[in-house]
């Protein structure tokens, strides 16, 4: 199982998944500028270098989080924390990871040290999602308290005002994951979770798809392009999801997502068996 | 325009630069990112910085009987905005990275900001043919560390020239 969860992550920082290769070759086709042709090539290249020879694609392998929907019957479930932990302490020795975690105080290298968040559910089937999160995208990252008079176009304001400010730096093409509702954490991690869905797929209330549309269609009318050089394609999707809100509250958490989109999902049958996609 | 050069730079090849022009880059080049700018800035820089190119680059390393580079595209730039002023008053010629920096002070110093694509670390390393040194890497490990490159035309864009060009002043 420690195999299954190395080989998880391999396939996470090693292989960008289907849906983000396809939306990254129709900005190819889309943009003509010499620029942002370079960049596009670059990328389709990197990403082709990386599946071939099992390398990770970005030198950035994150911060590498966990998403674990623990099912309370499965009988491995006791081990999954110590099973994380090996299974990155060796991914970062055999693929190899960049060690990317750093004690605030001293400054020393630590290795990779995972981040886990944890949601018990009904059943029998543990469910991992793994997002190894790069820095510089990381570091565009936003909370809002809003007012709910602000509402949804408070949203959409402080989006594009970010996505402006963050121009060239988060790897753009971007994928943006945005929590609308709940606590400041809440939203934040909604956020973060959010860009776990397939590109394309929009979200089932018509409403929010509306809303994640028209933010991805101004988004892309800013101009700031690929790697920040200008272009037409600032980002390749809008991800919202919400939750309910305290009366007083409209919290927004932004999180920004590099067009090196690295996940990988990993689910284990009580009886232990163990399936991996993307 | 694409043109080829190899370092370290003169400042008589980077006034022939503009932004948005192509260049193949070759010879020796020095990574820097946060850590590695606080200590240059501090204790000198450990290698010659007349003519040098820093790349803002963390890399991922496989030690075998030497280190190889495995993926090392750009990090960051804008981080290092705050040394930018003393590290090319100290006579760097080129920065490579991404997402761009402050355009003035190359204009002022006279060097070029070379961009790469980030994220596309897979592609860089096969630009890169060998670790030549490693400086700090006790103490800052690998990502920090100030990694000695032998590259070999490293496809770059320049993304600031010497006059303070940007590409990228009309998107920020």
């Amino acid at each position: 199982m420690e195999e299954a969860i190395l080989e998880a992550i391999r396939l996470a920082v090693t292989k960008i998944p289907d849906d983000v290769v396809k939306s990254l070759q129709e900005a190819y086709k889309r943009e003509n500028t010499p620029t942002a042709k370079f960049n596009l090539e670059n990328i389709l290249k990197a990403i082709e270098i990386g599946e071939k020879e099992r390398i990770p694609v970005c030198q950035d392998t994150g911060t590498v989080t966990f998403f674990v929907e623990a099912g309370v019957r499965n009988p491995y479930l006791g081990m999954i924390k110590e099973l994380i932990n090996s299974a990155l302490e060796k991914a970062t020795r055999e693929i190899p990871l960049r060690p990317n975690s750093i004690n605030v105080l001293t400054n020393k290298n630590l290795g990779n040290l995972p981040i886990v968040h944890w949601e018990l559910v009904n059943g029998d089937r543990i469910r991992i999602a793994i997002l190894p999160k790069g820095g510089g995208s990381e570091n565009c990252s936003a909370l809002a308290m809003l007012t709910p008079a602000e509402g949804f176009e408070g949203v959409k304001r402080l989006v594009i005002e970010k996505v402006k400010e963050c121009g060239g730096k988060p790897c753009p093409p971007i994928i943006l994951g945005i929590g609308i509702g709940g606590s400041s954490d809440l939203a934040l991690k909604l956020a973060k979770k959010a860009l776990l869905r397939p590109l394309g797929e929009r979200h089932k209330d018509g409403r929010i798809a509306r809303f994640e549309e028209e933010l991805l269609e101004e988004i892309n009318s800013l101009g700031i392009g690929p790697m920040g050089m200008g272009g037409k394609t600032t980002a390749l999707d809008v991800k919202v999801e919400v939750a309910p809100r305290h009366p007083a509250s409209f919290p927004v958490g932004v999180v920004f997502q590099c067009w090196a989109h690295r996940k990988a999902f990993l689910e284990i049958s009580e009886n232990g068996e163990v399936r991996i996609w993307q | 325009m694409a043109v080829e050069l190899t370092t370290p730079l003169s400042e008589r090849e980077i006034l022939k630069l503009r932004a948005g022009d192509v260049v193949y880059l070759s010879g020796v080049i020095y990574t820097a990112r946060d850590l590695a700018h606080m200590k240059i800035i501090k204790e000198g820089a450990p290698f010659d910085p007349r003519g040098a190119v820093i790349y803002h680059s963390g890399p991922v390393v496989r030690k075998k009987e030497n280190f190889e580079i495995v993926s090392a595209g750009p990090t960051t730039s804008a981080r290092m905005n705050k040394y930018l002023d003393k590290i090319l008053d100290m006579g760097v010629k080129g920065i490579i990275g991404k997402g761009g920096m402050q355009p003035e002070p190359f204009g002022k110093y006279r060097a070029v900001y070379f961009a790469f694509t980030g994220g596309a670390g897979s592609l860089a390393a096969k630009s890169i043919r060998r670790v030549v040194e490693v400086y700090w890497l006790e103490e800052l490990g690998i990502p920090e560390a100030v990694w000695v490159l032998d590259v070999k035309d490293f496809p770059l864009i320049v993304g600031i020239d010497a006059f303070g060009n940007s590409l990228y002043s009309n998107h920020r």
